[in-house]
């Protein structure tokens, strides 16, 4: 009997670190690389459970591949919230135990300190991202664009303009530069003729955009001058002002936000380890390290206090993180239900008015 | 007579007709035909055993693959298999027949049960993609009834959401609740079923495929045109130049080659756009005006010459290698029996290349369809091929039943405009080097 325990915690020892392993999928570039600073990296200092880092274009099309063959090597994933649905609502995840999330340093149970919506039954929330519009400031030297409706008055603010190709945040911001109320947005957008609305909307401004396909692209358009005003990703335009000195300023009037967070594949191979690199990097503290590095907002109200200065200088990261009080004045929550059931039709549709 | 014995072939064939008549054998006495027949089937089975393991590879890294790929264009069980007692009551039923009690039961226990086994949102996926709208119906009822439901069924559903008495639901269901299904090829060419199965074209506003199709085939034929234009006289040059000066050029064609396709790609949108070297030189000449800028890039215009440039050595490379192997005395001697130089190119010269002009052609129209990458990024609205929607299926909308049927489609097209090449020109003419 001993002898069978010595062999085993010998078996153990060798074979422990190398199954302990937590696979981490995440997105690549700046973002992931918050991921590997704030989460990857102190986590196994403090545990002393590897982390192995992989990129995808989007995290969500493997697991999907993987969980339908039945052959998942993922243990964590980073999603997008549509997505997190999704997947949740076709059995690809595991269930998150919300008890395993740890509370806030003041002792504010976990479910009390996440804003709402951050945990759902297989997501846990990591950081808030969002549409805003910006502008190259050299390009307009008087009068500065304001609003979604300014971004929509070519005549008051010339210069093409570049927008994410597709039918989501577009429509909301074409129903909200059109006066409608950003808490009616979506109740508008529901009907038929709120649909047309935004498109009719969209039409004032169509032979003026540039469509963008990857996030990379609108910063650099703004930067090469080839449009004026962009509709883009918070991070990317908050990059490129802040590292390469670009003119960018943002508009944060009409911002749209939604969320990213973890997810464990059904079937995950290490799911013990997975759960404490979930619970353990959704504390409030590496949540505020990891908004240090790019400018996504912590989903945890206390985290928001803790965040300090922007990785490498001695400006503080606050003021421009999308859930800074100041910012989220005339904001808009993305509705995941409405776009989970219409963005199949909604984009054919999108397709389509561009084509003709 | 004397004519027949003087011709040769006819005495071969006379006395080999006279010996066959007999039986001939090897010198170990077994029959020549069957010896032959043996050792061919040696031969042939140890060239098969040679070409296993890529047989094998192929299969397996892409034959299985892309055969389970494209089932799912065809065969969606998410709605049959996850309701089975409502699957049950529209197999036994006819097409318009309305709900009745035994539907509506049948309904609410699968729903219960899909949603205790968390499968109701694959049921909900399956129908929202022939109704959309419909997915969050499904989920939503789902989270109410989970752990069970009491009769009276109808009223309970009905109270829940007054959606579950919409005909046009029970019809698209009733479509669902068997696996085989050819919606996704409708949807793939702008059609729709109604609420009796009647198939008609969508609303104008949604339809884009059809367009898109259409469009993809057209830019890939011109794009093959302009590779054969541009490739041409390059191939020419390459082939007829002395060795040391075509290698140096051989260098510059395959340049592009050597260098990553985003990057290159890139070059293009640094060219081409209107703050862009190319409109900057414009205006510096003074062809342009500075606020009528050529808007170049980010539209079919952009898609075309990127591709173009991106594919040209596809065209390039087969014409070259054609080239090499034509003798120049044929052209030669043409001139030499009074041909005009055109007439020594178009009926001597150029016939000879059409073995490696069909090959280039070939590569760069079918590259050319399924290209993805460029016109994403340069091709803006009016450049954005068929390939893009199925990416946009297969990584946005998750829906890979559609982006399964869109590419069978477009591999459909392609082995047709195949055969119709077999046809016309003939595939054991292509030469690729």
């Amino acid at each position: 009997m001993t002898r069978l325990l010595m062999l085993g915690t010998a078996l153990g020892l060798v074979s422990g670190p190398a199954l302990a392993d937590v696979n981490l999928l995440s997105w690549g570039g700046a973002y992931g690389n918050s991921h590997l600073e704030a989460y990857a990296k102190p986590f196994t200092a403090e545990t002393g459970i590897a982390v192995t880092m992989s990129d995808a274009d989007n995290p969500a099309t493997p697991i999907k591949a993987q969980v339908e063959a039945g052959n998942v090597s993922i243990d964590v994933a980073s999603v997008e919230y549509a997505d997190a649905v999704r997947l949740c609502d076709e059995g690809a995840l595991e269930v998150i135990d919300p008890a395993i999330l740890l509370p806030a340093e003041d002792g504010t149970a976990a479910m009390d300190d996440f804003i709402e919506g951050a945990v759902t039954e297989c997501f846990v929330g990591t950081d808030v991202y969002s549409m805003v519009l910006a502008f190259n400031d050299e390009q307009f030297p008087d009068a500065k664009p304001a609003s979604p409706a300014d971004f929509f008055d070519i005549e008051g603010f010339p210069g093409k303009r570049t927008m994410r190709n597709g039918a989501k945040f577009n429509l909301e911001l074409a129903l909200m530069a059109d006066g409608v109320p950003a808490a009616e947005v979506y109740e508008v957008l529901a009907t038929p003729e709120g649909v047309d609305r935004a498109f009719a909307k969209l039409d004032t401004i169509k032979d003026e955009v540039i469509w963008w396909e990857a996030g990379a692209q609108p910063p650099q358009l703004l930067a090469d001058g080839e449009v004026s005003m962009a509709y883009a990703f918070n991070g990317r335009i908050f990059n490129a002002a802040q590292a390469d000195g670009q003119p960018f300023e943002i508009i944060w009037d009409g911002q749209i936000y939604e969320m990213e967070g973890w997810v464990i594949p059904a079937g995950a191979p290490n799911m013990e380890e997975a759960l404490e690199f979930v619970a353990w990097s959704t504390a409030p503290a590496p949540q505020a390290r990891a908004a240090e590095f790019i400018s996504y907002g912590p989903p945890r109200r206390s985290a928001a206090a803790m965040v300090g200065n922007i990785e490498g200088t001695d400006q503080p990261m606050g003021p421009n993180l999308p859930t800074s009080e100041a910012n989220m004045g005339a904001a808009l929550a993305s509705d995941l239900e409405f776009w989970v059931d219409r963005d199949a039709e909604l984009n054919e549709r999108f397709n389509s008015w561009l084509a003709s | 007579m004397a004519n027949a014995a003087l011709d040769p072939h006819a005495a071969i064939a006379t006395t080999a007709s006279g010996v066959g008549s007999g039986l001939l054998t090897t010198e170990d006495g077994k029959p020549l035909a069957r010896a032959l027949v043996r050792s061919q089937r040696r031969a042939r089975k140890r060239a098969f055993l040679l070409v296993l393991p890529l047989l094998a590879f192929i299969l397996v890294t892409f034959v299985v693959p892309i055969g389970q790929m494209l089932t799912r264009s065809f065969h969606n069980d998410g709605f049959s298999a996850n309701m089975p007692q409502v699957s049950a009551w529209f197999a036994e039923t006819e097409r318009g027949t309305p709900p009745d009690e035994a539907a509506w039961t049948a309904l609410a226990t699968d729903l219960v049960a899909s949603a205790d086994a968390r499968s109701i949102g694959v049921v909900g996926t399956r129908i929202n993609y022939d109704m959309p709208g419909t997915r969050s119906l499904f989920t939503s009822t789902g989270r109410q009834v989970r752990g069970g439901m009491e009769p009276p069924y109808q009223a309970n559903l009905l109270e829940i959401n007054e959606d579950w008495g919409d005909p046009r639901l029970w019809s698209v269901m009733r479509e669902a609740s068997t696996p085989l299904t050819a919606n996704f090829y409708l949807a793939s060419m702008d059609r729709t079923r109604d609420e009796t199965g009647a198939i008609q074209q969508v609303e104008e506003q949604q339809r884009i495929y059809a367009t898109l199709f259409w469009r993809t085939f057209w830019l890939s034929a011109v794009i093959t045109a302009l590779t054969f234009i541009l490739g041409f006289p390059i191939a020419h040059l390459l082939a007829t130049l002395p060795m040391r000066k075509s290698n140096l050029l051989m260098i510059l064609v395959l340049l592009p080659f050597w260098t990553s396709l985003l990057v290159r790609t890139t070059s293009w949108m640094v060219l081409l756009q209107q703050q862009g070297v190319v409109n900057d030189i414009l205006v510096w000449l003074g062809v342009i005006g500075g606020g009528q800028r050529l808007q170049m890039i980010y539209n079919q215009t952009g898609t075309i010459i990127a591709m173009t440039h991106i594919l040209l050595p596809f065209m390039i490379l087969p014409l070259y290698s054609v080239m090499r192997t034509i003798n120049p005395t044929y052209v030669r001697a043409a001139r030499s029996l009074g041909a005009t130089s055109w007439t020594a190119f178009r009926r001597v010269y150029f016939p000879q290349t059409l073995p490696g002009l069909g090959a280039g052609a070939m590569l760069v129209f079918i590259l050319a369809v399924g290209y993805y990458i460029t016109p994403a990024l340069v091709g803006g609205s009016s450049g954005m091929l068929i390939s893009n929607m199925i990416a946009q299926h297969m990584t946005g909308t998750l829906n890979w039943s559609m982006a399964a049927a869109l590419a069978a489609l477009l591999l459909g097209a392609v082995l047709v405009l195949y055969w119709v090449y077999d046809r016309l020109v003939g595939v054991d003419n292509l030469k690729l080097g």
